[in-house]
């Protein structure tokens, strides 16, 4: 960077210069650096790319970057090549020199690297055309592949700042808010509440300081959307904090991220300063007359903390513990100041409603729930990865069009939405379009983006343990009912899942359930039932299965379980009593082999080496699971 | 409540301070300034700089921050990153989230408590092995996912596990010596 940008006029003429600069005719080749490709192995990639592209003189030619999260983890490293649109799937270190001597200089396209599509069975050159790339609408996500996130260069020749530069040149406060309430734009976080409206009560308080949050403490398990963005283009985040902040007259802002997620922290520490020192954070933004600046934030791990008033309570260095609202932090927050809580993916949108209209924001989505929605897609699917579609999008879509399905030939059981305070929804209602309203009357809840797909390997008893469990834990223990409604849940539910269950088990689970989620006071609490109610509502025969037959026809829970080894299919290898841990697996070499079920800890080693799928899990009365 | 900061384990030998210990301590009192309200962000530091959170530590901060040691006490149980008992050698971090629990984290998690002996949020009584686990890092696309000495491995099952462990064990001889 140069220094400080004083003016509007001078980000416009920087903002051009970068573009002249980074666009010319070179070859860029992009390499996803996001979470997923990270653990998959693309720092060596990129390594690998930096020290050819030197070796083999072609500086000059080709750009080479790392950005953040592209989207499509389950390929994982993905490159791109730019301009001409490839995507080189499951990229190793190896096929580097490859890629360079053949795609770069020669033009070629190297057939294996590409990703092949399972419907047809063709390779596809195209990023564009590869149809989880195909089926999405990428706002928000769109720009993580174009910028490389360590360098606020990148960001600003994609016009970054230039919805501030329009706010602080062209808006007043009520314009700001006026655009933001007419984009129909909601929280992202979870309860779906109007952005604009919060701004305008804050906007409307005259007590002194106020201030602004972001709140990136994504605690939701399956659930990455968040780190996502901040890794991947931390300017935006902040731009459209800065926006939210000239909107409501506050000074001073800040970020709260998780301790869990360290390259987030360090990206949106290290864009905080570039911020600062370009004259985009600090006194006098952009030759203003409006000042702001912000602070970030480490949570230490407790979920909690991604309710409001929690929050608030840890940012003041206190146990996070929820407190009573009203009053909303809107009024008396942060210091018992008026303070705007937004999440990571509100306030990018921020940017976006303001650069390219209202109009254009709320042309997009469902009748209540306006602009995009970026989804975690995990679990039992075959494309995993960060997706973004219109709200309003069916469940159809995401999983089979965007998510090619449920793989190794399983089916679809359910999807469970919302984080762990979510529910879980059938295979009937796969054409359920997903916005606020239509989960909410679903019995599930928008939450903040997770969706894990289950097929029929996952036990929805076993489900509902887990998130009863996670929500025990995470519990803050301030009200009785959720400190103990959830520990009496999840008792119940080891019950059943052990085979100590009564049908009067699943009476009492549906009457605490209701008193845990009437009766407690923070969000976590209020929906602290919703796995156990969902599951027992849509999946209330697999309850049944467990009581009266003691089976479990997932094959998941241990003490209602036995691995065999049907004998017309064991071949003798030994494949399996080689790795089973605990000498469980007896029998001569090429002949049949026998499971003692009271040594097997069903770890599951032995279906996973088996080369002729001899070995089947068996429940209840002996039938496969 | 938050489960891994456990109370110190009273088969453990005494906690040994050092006045360095102390000294770092204040080190970062100062630089955030004495302020209460940093409270976390001070926890964090003392924890990174001594690899967790002494008892005698404890004490000492909250004298010099005028609190009462019960109350700071209180802050560092409710977070699950806090912990009161010194690290291992090699830490080994089972990713407990949704998407890693559907594909199997269970049977992970229960394998290296298997083979290490020791339960999750514990150490091995030589301290080479720290097992703890995390309930969601973000790499669900990856999933069973460990981390390892902060390097994750995606897609784990337990066959994979003794690999993984026999990386680790090859410093041991150095505990000794």
């Amino acid at each position: 960077m140069t220094g400080k940008i004083r003016s509007v006029s001078e980000l416009h003429e920087f903002q051009a210069s970068l573009k002249e600069e980074l666009q010319g005719d070179r070859t860029v080749i992009t390499l996803c650096a996001g979470p997923g490709c990270a653990a998959s192995g693309a720092d060596n990639v990129a390594k690998a790319f930096r020290k050819h592209i030197e070796e083999m003189g072609l500086t000059d030619q080709v750009t080479f970057k790392c950005t953040g999260c592209h989207g499509f983890c389950a390929l994982a490293p993905v490159v791109a090549i730019d301009p001409a649109g490839y995507c080189y799937e499951g990229v190793k270190q190896a096929d580097v020199k490859d890629i360079l001597e053949r795609t770069i200089i020669g033009g070629e396209v190297i057939e294996k690297l590409l990703y092949v599509d399972p419907e047809t069975g063709e390779p596809v050159l195209y990023e564009k055309d590869i149809p989880f790339y195909k089926h999405q609408d990428r706002i928000l996500l769109a720009e993580n592949r174009q910028i490389d996130p360590d360098r606020l260069e990148d960001f600003l020749a994609i016009d970054g700042y230039s919805a501030l530069a329009k706010v602080l040149d062209e808006m007043s406060s009520e314009d700001v808010i006026q655009a933001i309430l007419d984009s129909g734009l909601r929280g992202r976080g979870g309860a779906g509440f109007p952005t604009g409206l919060k701004w305008q009560i804050a906007h409307q308080q005259t007590a002194e300081p106020k201030y602004i949050v972001c709140n990136a403490d994504e605690g939701d398990p399956g659930a990455f959307m968040d780190r996502g963005i901040i890794e991947g283009n931390p300017h935006r985040v902040i731009e459209g904090m800065c926006i939210g902040a000239r909107a409501i007259g506050a000074n001073q802002g800040f970020v709260y991220v998780r301790y869990e997620y360290p390259i987030a922290v360090q990206r949106i520490n290290q864009a905080v300063d570039q911020a600062r020192e370009a004259g985009l954070l600090g006194e006098n933004i952009l030759g203003s007359d409006f000042s702001f600046d912000l602070k970030v934030v480490m949570g230490a791990g407790a979920f909690v903390c991604g309710e409001e008033t929690a929050l608030i309570a840890s940012l003041e260095g206190k146990k996070g513990e929820p407190v009573q609202r009203p009053p909303f932090p809107v009024e008396s927050g942060y210091r018992g100041k008026p303070t705007v809580i937004n999440n990571v993916e509100s306030w990018t949108c921020v940017p976006h409603v303001i650069g390219k209209g209202a109009e254009w924001f709320s042309s997009i989505g469902s009748e209540g729930s306006k602009g995009t929605k970026i989804f975690s897609l995990v679990g039992k699917v075959k494309n995993t990865g960060l997706v973004e579609v219109p709200m309003g999008t069916t469940i159809r879509k995401i999983v089979y069009d965007i998510g090619g399905g449920v793989p190794n030939g399983k089916s679809f059981k359910a999807i469970q939405t919302g984080g762990p305070a979510g529910g879980c929804l059938p295979e009937d209602l796969i054409d359920l379009p997903i916005d606020f309203e239509a989960l909410t009357k679903a019995g599930t809840i928008m939450g903040s983006g997770g969706l894990i797909v289950m097929d029929e390997s996952t036990c929805m008893v076993d489900v509902a343990r887990y998130f009863t469990r996670f929500l025990e834990e995470e519990s803050c223990g301030k009200c009785y009912s959720c400190r103990k409604g959830t520990q009496r849940m999840r008792e119940l539910l080891d019950d059943i899942c052990e085979g100590k269950g009564t049908l009067d088990h699943l009476d009492l689970l549906e009457e605490l359930g209701e008193t845990v989620n009437n009766a407690s006071m923070c969000g976590l609490g209020q929906n602290a039932a919703n796995p156990v109610l969902s599951t027992l509502r849509y999946f209330r025969h697999e309850y049944e299965a467990h009581i009266t037959e003691h089976r479990c026809s997932a094959g998941v829970c241990a003490a209602l379980i036995r691995y065999f080894i049907q004998e017309e299919l064991c071949d003798g290898c030994h494949a399996c009593s080689k790795v089973c841990p605990v000498e469980a697996i007896s029998g001569e070499k090429d002949l049949e082999h026998e499971i003692d079920p009271d040594v097997c800890i069903t770890c599951g080693s032995c279906i996973e080496v088996c080369p002729t799928d001899a070995i089947i899990i068996v429940s209840g009365s002996g039938e496969e699971a | 409540m938050p489960s891994s900061s456990t109370a110190p384990d009273s088969m453990e030998p005494e906690v040994v301070v050092t006045e360095e210990d102390l000294a770092t301590t204040d080190e970062i009192l100062k630089q955030h300034q004495y302020d209460r309200s940093e409270m976390i962000a001070i926890l964090l530091g003392v924890q990174d700089a001594l690899g967790y959170l002494p008892v005698p530590v404890l004490k000492h901060l909250a004298e010099r921050l005028e609190v009462s040691p019960i109350s700071l006490f209180g802050i560092v149980t409710f977070y699950t990153s806090f912990r009161l008992n010194p690290p291992g050698r090699h830490k080994c971090t089972v990713c407990m989230g949704t998407a890693c629990h559907v594909r199997g984290a269970v049977n992970v998690l229960k394998e290296f408590e298997r083979r290490l002996d020791i339960s999750a949020g514990s150490t091995t009584p030589d301290r080479h092995f720290q097992l703890e686990t995390v309930n969601c890092v973000g790499a669900c696309a990856i999933g069973p996912l460990v981390i390892v000495d902060d390097e994750y491995h995606g897609n784990i099952t337990p066959i994979k596990i003794p690999r993984l462990l026999r990386r680790l064990e090859r410093d041991k001889a150095e505990d000794v010596t």
